[in-house]
């Protein structure tokens, strides 16, 4: 087998999108506990805005965790702490007097496995733009359109809106998750893991979405797959054991890593 | 060979892949033995329900004769009668019948003669209060005031055997129970599984679920003594012990049956719909609510089903709090009885075998019938809402 080595990667050769690159997400020392165990150590890193930003490392490296920080998911569990600052728009999310709720309707959010609701395609959209108050039949008929057509989704399943979410297959489930989560129309995009569970294809599909997405969305993606975050990704952080190892344009990160661990994974011969 | 462990007990050659069951034998014989367990389950369902209704079988192919006056065929006349006239006459079984000498027969006939001279006059005395139109319709008594009543008196000069009382006092007590337990449980069940923290979560959830664990005879007591008089101090209605007051003792005893089964039903929704709803902006209230407790439906619905069955079948709490008088009415603030308390509190003065006694097996395999027809059909319901979840179904 011929062993990896970083000149094989398709690098993400997209032009950015004009005025992209300004800060929107900025973390300051971040440090996260899960009772005793440290899983987040002093992380720093700005994330520009309309920008795609990886977040690479082996399993358990805090990756995820950290993603989670930006839209306070890890407040549902019950012994986590966290200290420092993130800061998004130049706003502290984990001052005391932020509404989570407000917060978490300008932050998109597609999760590892798809977790569509039980519910039919059209009420899958229509549930988050209800939450944003969006009552009109007309509206809301037009954004489930507009944001399935967004997730590539639509010619799959324009005739059969009323049906359940899982008759789909997995990559449709989870293409519908990222359709659901434009639908509001988010600032700022978290995918954790968006295509480890799927086909080749439609991880693919997912990835052409994810370049198109950034147009509009500032989009930060976790994933085991380094091609993938060589392919689509403007910026890559490579995480190891909850500490941020390296942050710097994917193409430095791919090519030429400044680290040794760095380099390390991203040619294979760890994680 | 040489990749075997040395000691397998390996045949030579693929025949060994033959042996079947006789592999694992204990295996085998416990499985038998779990199957066998479960078809006596059935069995035992089955059977009770063959006794019950065999027991009220003469009654529902109109075979008993409640009236209080019978017409009597002179004694001296017995040898006109054919022997099978004769034990139809004297409402004996052919085993009886053939166990009885001539002159024991004539001694039964002179005390049905007897009796007839004694009966009453009055034109119900001749009424089989068992047809099925004095069951279930109404009817002007002789012995009570005069106007159509449904009335449910199995002693007295006229056994009257009229059902409704009884079905509206189970209604009734029923529907108070549910009505006051099914939502409180739900609500339970909605914060310990969605909304409270682990650390509250880890003594609510036992606390009520020690509810059930009180048993009923000990609920009644405290319906009869404490809920009565309070309830009546805030309410201020007139009888002491009601519809009402069983109704809500009776919902304490079903409040841990809803409330275990919905908050497993909602417990097991995947956390991962939370998630996604709450990465959308949803409140957690809203994510439960709206998500969580559509998901759980089927869940949720089997447990309601089940406290409905509870709640029918009880007997002690109401036997004890309901007041125990067969009253025809709609109100929840007067007294009623349900069928399970009618049954516990009569069967043992029945005489065995006569009519009153195949009343209360009737009224017994009415209230299996009834609640084996909620169960199916429940059972039906949660299917069709499994299925929807699932997208399956249209």
């Amino acid at each position: 087998m011929a062993a990896f080595s970083p000149t094989q990667v398709t690098l993400n050769t997209a032009k950015p999108t004009e005025g992209a690159g300004a800060p929107l997400i900025a973390s300051e020392g971040v440090n996260l506990h899960y009772g005793a165990t440290q899983a987040l150590k002093n992380i720093s890193l700005t994330i520009g805005e309309r920008h795609v930003t990886a977040f690479i490392g082996p399993s358990g490296c805090g990756k995820s965790t950290f993603l989670r920080c930006f839209n306070r998911m890890n407040d549902l569990i019950d012994s986590v702490r966290i200290t420092g600052s993130i800061k998004i728009g130049g706003q502290d999310i984990y001052s005391p007097d932020v509404d989570v709720i407000e917060l978490r309707k300008r932050i998109g959010m597609v999760f590892q496995r798809s977790n569509p609701f039980p519910k039919s395609i059209y009420d899958n959209i229509t549930y988050g733009l209800k939450l944003h108050g969006m009552t009109a039949k007309s509206e809301l008929d037009a954004t489930v359109e507009q944001s399935l057509r967004g997730a590539a989704l639509w010619d799959e399943v324009k005739d059969r809106l009323h049906t359940s979410a899982l008759g789909l297959s997995g990559g449709q489930q989870q293409r519908l998750c990222i359709a659901r989560a434009i639908a509001i129309k988010p600032e700022i995009l978290l995918m954790d893991e968006p295509a480890s569970a799927l086909d080749p294809i439609a991880t693919a599909k997912i990835e052409e979405l994810i370049l198109e997405l950034k147009r509009e969305f500032t989009i930060v993606i976790v994933t085991h797959n380094m091609q993938q975050a060589a392919r689509i990704s403007d910026q890559t952080a490579f995480f190891y054991l909850g500490e941020l190892i390296e942050f710097d344009t994917t193409a430095k990160i791919f090519t030429n890593p400044s680290k040794k661990q760095t380099e390390d994974y991203v040619t294979g011969r760890f994680g | 060979m040489t990749n075997t462990p040395a000691n397998a007990k390996r045949t030579v050659g693929w025949m060994g892949i033959h042996r079947g069951h006789k592999a694992r034998p204990v295996e085998w014989l416990a499985e038998k033995f779990i199957f066998l367990v479960s078809l006596t389950a059935i069995l035992m369902v089955f059977l009770i329900f063959v006794f019950v209704a065999r027991e009220a079988l003469p009654l529902v192919l109109g075979q008993m004769n409640s009236a209080a006056a019978r017409p009597a065929i002179p004694a001296k006349d017995m040898d006109k009668l054919k022997p099978a006239e004769l034990q139809e006459y004297l409402g004996l079984t052919p085993a009886e019948f053939k166990g009885l000498d001539k002159e024991a027969l004539q001694a039964l006939m002179e005390v049905r003669e007897e009796e007839a001279k004694e009966a009453p006059k009055d034109k119900d005395a001749k009424v089989n209060t068992t047809e099925w139109k004095y069951l279930f319709g109404a009817h002007e008594w002789s012995d009570s005031r005069p106007e159509d009543r449904h009335v449910w008196q199995p002693i007295g000069r006229i056994h009257k055997y009229n059902l409704w009382p009884l079905i509206i006092g189970s209604l009734k007590t029923t529907l108070v129970a549910l009505l006051f337990s099914v939502p409180l449980a739900l609500a339970a069940a909605i914060y310990v599984s969605q909304l409270s923290s682990p650390s509250l979560k880890e003594w609510l959830k036992p606390a009520i679920e020690m509810l059930s664990g009180v048993p009923s005879v000990v609920l009644g007591f405290f319906g009869l003594i404490v809920m009565a008089t309070f309830l009546q101090s805030v309410f201020g209605y007139q009888s002491r012990l009601n519809a009402f007051v069983a109704g809500i003792a009776l919902g304490l005893a079903v409040i841990p049956v809803v409330f275990s089964i919905a908050e497993d039903a909602l417990t097991s929704v995947p956390r991962s719909y939370t998630q996604a709803a709450l990465a959308l902006g949803a409140s957690k209230w809203q994510a439960a609510w709206q998500i969580v407790l559509p998901a759980a439906a089927p869940g949720v619905f089997a447990a309601v089903v089940l406290g409905f069955g509870r709640a029918i079948g009880e007997t002690m709490v109401v036997l004890m709090a309901s007041g125990n008088a067969s009253i025809m009415s709609w109100s929840l603030f007067d007294s009623t009885r349900s069928i399970t308390a009618t049954i516990a509190a009569e069967l043992a003065e029945a005489v065995f075998g006569g009519h009153h006694y195949r009343m209360l097996f009737l009224i017994g395999a009415m209230l299996f019938i009834v609640t084996f027809l909620t169960n199916l059909a429940g059972d039906l319901i949660m299917h069709r809402l499994k299925g929807r979840l699932e997208g399956k179904a249209k």
